[in-house]
Formats: C-alpha cells, sequence, structure tokens
C-alpha cells in the first residue's frame, strides 16, 4: 500500500487548478517547505530600516524574523529565534536597536547576529563556542531598496530570479519623482482565506467594476475614468517568467518618463499645485501631479509581494485558511509634505479595513475560501482571455489586463516548484 | 475629577451611547447627522499621534468622506456592507477631559463585538469625543471623535461596520 500524498501535478493544469490548493492543510505545509522555503521571499523595503540598528520582524514561510541594518550598513535576515532555549530575542513590528538580547537568560546577540554574550559562563566553559552560536541566518539581496530573503542558500540571485520583473520595477519607482521612496504608512489586516487568493486578485483586473463598484461612485470622474479599463484595448497584462506579471490598467502612466502633454492635471489636485507654484518648476509640479495615482500598473512578483499602483502589497500565509495582507503607503522621502499627505489620503480612502476597496475585496475572498469547500476536485478557472492571449515583441504572454494570464504564469511557476521534490 | 453627574457631562455621555446605538442598528444616515459639519472622525494606524494629517489612518472623515461613506454604507454597491456583521458596543470608563456650557471632552473605553458567519471578533479602543451642547439636548452634536484600537498598528479586521 503507498501513502497517498498531497500533491499531484495534476492539481494544477494551464487552465484551470484543483479547488482544494485552497483547502488542504498538507498541501499548504508543503507550500510553505517547497516555496516558501525556497525561493525569495520579500520582506522589507529599506526605507523601513533606514540607518544602523534600526530593525523589522516579520515572517518567512511561518518562521520568525528580525530584518535589521548592521554598523556597517549591511542588510541582515536573522531567524529571530534564541540560540539557547529558542525564545524569540526581539518582540517589537519595529525600532531601533544596539544588539538582541533574549528575555529568558539574556544571552546577547549583535546586530549580525553574532553571539556576544552569555551571562553566568562558567557553566559553559569547553561546552560552548559563542562563535558556533550566532542566530541562523537567511540570504539576502535587494533590488532597487526592496529587500528579500530566502533560506535557500544555493538559489539563484535575486536579481536573476527578478529577470523581466526588474524593468517594471524601475518603472514603478519613478512615481517618486527622483527622490528616495520611503513608506509612509502600513494598513494590516487578516482574511480568512488561502494566500493564493491574494495572489490571484493583483492580478485580476475583470473584479474591479464589480466588486469596487462603491469606491469608483465614490471618486472624482477623472480617477474613475483612469481606472475604466474594461475596455480599453491598451491595457494589458504581460507574464513575465518565474510566475512574475505585469497588469497595467492606465497605460499613460506606464512610465511616468513619457509624457506628451496633453493629459491635464486633474482638478482633485488644484490646491496641491497652488501649494507648490513657485517651490518647484512647472515640469516638477506637472510630473509629482501625474504620479499621484501610481505607475498605472500592477507588478505581481511571486509569491509575496505586488509594486501596486502606489503601494506595496504584501502576503503572509498564516494558515491554509488565513492570510495577513500589508497595503503599505509610500512617499517622497524629502519631497513636499503635502503631497506625500495627500497620497495618504489616495492610499485611505481605498486601503486598509474601514477602506472604500479592501473590505470588499476581502469578502470576495472570504466567500472563494467558503464556496471552494465545495467538491474540492472540481477546478477553479483561471482561463479567461486564452482565446487572445499573443506573444508581445520582448516575448510575453499577453493578453487584456481583464484575463487571467498573469493567474496562470504564477500557477506555472507554483506547479514547478511544488513538482520539485 | 469632574463629577459624572453634572448635567453637562451627563449630556455628552448620552450622546455617546446615542451615537452606539445608531451604529449598531446601522441607521447611518441618523448617524451622520450626529456630527458637525467641521467635525473630524479618526482612527489612527499610529498609537502615539496626533497629527493625523501627516499619518496614515484607518479613518480620516471630513463631511465630505464621512457623507460618502454613509452612502457606501447603504446604497448597495459594497459587497462587505451588505454582508456586514452584527454588532453590540458598550461604551464606558467615562472620564472627562474638559467640560464647560459650550462642550465636554470625554474620554471612554469602547467595546465592540461582532459576528459574522459563525464567528464572534472583538475590536476595543480608547476613544475621546468632542461633544458639543446645543441649545437643547436634541441639538447637542459630535464634534470630532478618535477611535485608538488597541491593535491599531497590528492586523485589524473588520467587516462591514463602523467604530
Amino acid at each position: 500500500m503507498t501513502t497517498p500524498t498531497a500533491w499531484s501535478d495534476d492539481l494544477v493544469e494551464a487552465d484551470r487548478v484543483a479547488g482544494r490548493l485552497y483547502t488542504d492543510p498538507e498541501i499548504f505545509a508543503l507550500e510553505m517547505q517547497r516555496i516558501f522555503h525556497r525561493t525569495w521571499v520579500w520582506v522589507a523595503h529599506e526605507s523601513e530600516i533606514p540607518s544602523p540598528g534600526s530593525f523589522k520582524t516579520t515572517t518567512v514561510g511561518g518562521e520568525p524574523v528580525i530584518v535589521v541594518r548592521d554598523r556597517k550598513g549591511g542588510i541582515n535576515t536573522l531567524l529571530n529565534r534564541c540560540r539557547h532555549r529558542g525564545a524569540t530575542v526581539c518582540d517589537l513590528p519595529k525600532g531601533k536597536a544596539n544588539g538582541f538580547t533574549c528575555p529568558y537568560h539574556n544571552w546577547s546577540y549583535g546586530l549580525d547576529g553574532a553571539l556576544r554574550g552569555i551571562p553566568y559562563p562558567d557553566g559553559y566553559e569547553g561546552v560552548v563556542d559563542k562563535a558556533d552560536y550566532p542566530l541562523g541566518r537567511l540570504r539576502t539581496e535587494s533590488y532597487l531598496g526592496m529587500i528579500w530573503a530566502t533560506f535557500n542558500h544555493d538559489v539563484e540571485p535575486l536579481e536573476d530570479f527578478l529577470g523581466d520583473a526588474k524593468p517594471w520595477m524601475e518603472r514603478f519607482f519613478k512615481q517618486s519623482n527622483g527622490y528616495p521612496t520611503k513608506v509612509t504608512g502600513i494598513h494590516k489586516f487578516r482574511f480568512k482565506g488561502n494566500w493564493k487568493i491574494q495572489l490571484e486578485n493583483t492580478t485580476d483586473g475583470y473584479h474591479f467594476p464589480m466588486v469596487h463598484k462603491s469606491w469608483m461612485t465614490s471618486v472624482d470622474a477623472e480617477t474613475a475614468d483612469m481606472m475604466s479599463f474594461m475596455n480599453d484595448p491598451t491595457a494589458v497584462t504581460h507574464a513575465l517568467g518565474n510566475g512574475h506579471s505585469v497588469a497595467i490598467m492606465a497605460q499613460a502612466h506606464a512610465d511616468l518618463d513619457v509624457d506628451d502633454g496633453t493629459e491635464e492635471i486633474q482638478p482633485r489636485f488644484a490646491h496641491l499645485v497652488d501649494a507648490l507654484v513657485g517651490h518647484y518648476t512647472d515640469a516638477q509640479i506637472r510630473r509629482m501631479m501625474r504620479s499621484m495615482h501610481g505607475c498605472g500598473f500592477n507588478l505581481n512578483t511571486f509569491p509575496n509581494v505586488s509594486l501596486s499602483l502606489s503601494f506595496f502589497r504584501v502576503l503572509i500565509p498564516i494558515s491554509v485558511d488565513e492570510t495577513e495582507i500589508w497595503h503599505m503607503a509610500l512617499g517622497m522621502d524629502g519631497g513636499p509634505e503635502i503631497v506625500n499627505a495627500e497620497r495618504l489620503r489616495i492610499h485611505e480612502h481605498f486601503q486598509g479595513p474601514f477602506g472604500f476597496g479592501s473590505p470588499d475585496d476581502a469578502e470576495g475572498w472570504e466567500r472563494v475560501q467558503r464556496g471552494a469547500a465545495a467538491s474540492p476536485s472540481m477546478p477553479i478557472l483561471v482561463n479567461r482571455g486564452q482565446n487572445r492571449e499573443v506573444t508581445s515583441p520582448e516575448g510575453w504572454p499577453t493578453s487584456h489586463v481583464t484575463d487571467e494570464t498573469g493567474m496562470r504564469e504564477a500557477y506555472a511557476m507554483y506547479r514547478r516548484m511544488m513538482s520539485d521534490d | 475629577m469632574t463629577d459624572l453627574t453634572d448635567p453637562r457631562v451627563a449630556r455628552a455621555i448620552a450622546l455617546a451611547w446615542r451615537e452606539a446605538e445608531l451604529l449598531d442598528d446601522k441607521d447611518y444616515e441618523t448617524w451622520a447627522d450626529l456630527y458637525t459639519p467641521d467635525a473630524w472622525y479618526v482612527v489612527p494606524t499610529d498609537p502615539s499621534t496626533d497629527d493625523f494629517a501627516s499619518s496614515l489612518n484607518m479613518v480620516y472623515d471630513d463631511d465630505r468622506m464621512r457623507r460618502m461613506r454613509v452612502a457606501r454604507m447603504t446604497e448597495g454597491f459594497s459587497p462587505s456592507a451588505v454582508a456586514a456583521a452584527r454588532t453590540a458596543r458598550t461604551v464606558s470608563r467615562f472620564s472627562v477631559a474638559e467640560v464647560s456650557d459650550a462642550g465636554v471632552r470625554l474620554r471612554a473605553a469602547q467595546v465592540v463585538v461582532a459576528y459574522k458567519r459563525g464567528s464572534y471578533s472583538v475590536l476595543a479602543g480608547d476613544v475621546t469625543y468632542q461633544m458639543i451642547l446645543g441649545a437643547t439636548v436634541d441639538t447637542d452634536r459630535i464634534g470630532g471623535k478618535v477611535i485608538r484600537l488597541l491593535n491599531c498598528d497590528d492586523p485589524v479586521s473588520a467587516s462591514g461596520f463602523l467604530l
């Protein structure tokens, strides 16, 4: 008799996935091993840890980690676990420290994870050499200020993994208009659903006019028009490889360096223009106003971070049926504060547990989780737009932004990783 | 310590309870009319800031946003509002920061228990109210309200209701 295993390759086909992928705890456990412990997982933006000793805590594949800048400016991702008896050595979401001391027996560690001190060391003479007991360390690399970490020390370099997502990252950060990008606030919430439901959503243009009708009716006509891409043939999704994709909703903003001068600045920003005149050139002001809503696209990187219009969307799997989401607002470090404040207002309007958008997304996702429990072998369809998918000059599978090309790309990568035991 | 039986304070507390009932009843149009046009209704993410304009909030409503929020909660286009949790809230532990014939600045604890799809959830926090006393009780209004959730900088889950 053979032992049945949770995974089989036929759970994911080119145009459909089994509903069980959302509901089976054994599959979730395998995902943590084969995806979240094997590939690059996004952990931080460099503005969150700006100077030596700055840290934040998060998790990678369910394991608590500290992302910290050391005295030499290097970025370390350390397991938040004392080498003695396993207690976490840091209990704050973010902050600044000279090192980390375990609260239990006060073993202390440097910002690079080195074990510095053991109280009453006589009991360890000839037993413990401090050099052998640093905090566990993940491999850490960054690109354009975005920091990823991995348990897999043999994985390909981060930039190779990002591949064709890199030029889109460059375009995304153009919304900072030459200033360094900084995280200006975070909305965090959880929903009762599998992490892949959220992974799909950031490349799901199809839901927007239905789920977000409430938001659409509450914004000004120009903003609603910008997000009215259902019948816009220039609004497309490209599959970029390695599970990454980009969903372009507003092509006119996809490269903020390109400006033919025809776009009118939205009247809602007139008070900003008035405040900036005399302090910035007309060209600078126009550029900042055109970037108020971000970059015009969602860059969905596999498996856990999206650079989404004007913010970062981070997903943290908690369990097979629970996921934590961070929506991180962005501003210009050193840029005009009145503009950064307006960007916060735009973020608040849609995002967060009381925003006009996020709760409606979460309602849809929770309904997917509940419904997928019915007939778990019945497929979830990701076939929209297969009939009109073409290859772009760059070689990217491409269809309309309301199609499911980005989901198919993510699931192709998912299948490759899950099949590799 | 101010006497909670001071008639002005009693009116302010009655107004807080009136608001709580309207929110549990999801009578949002009547609720919005309790606020003065210049009132801010704020749920911050930063536990320590008073500079709400410069930081990210969960709710940062002036009159215009508040009216749009009422429309969102009532017009039927928002799936989360349509499937809103049922709530029962208690507001208590009142203390008075300031009292005059014109108004009362009140502090309280609020516990909102929400029920949806077989699960209860709790959102607890500290609330400050700026109550504006009118010529009569019927014209008392809320001139501002800030709700600091205990978990404001951690994940907050809410579903189709207001604090």
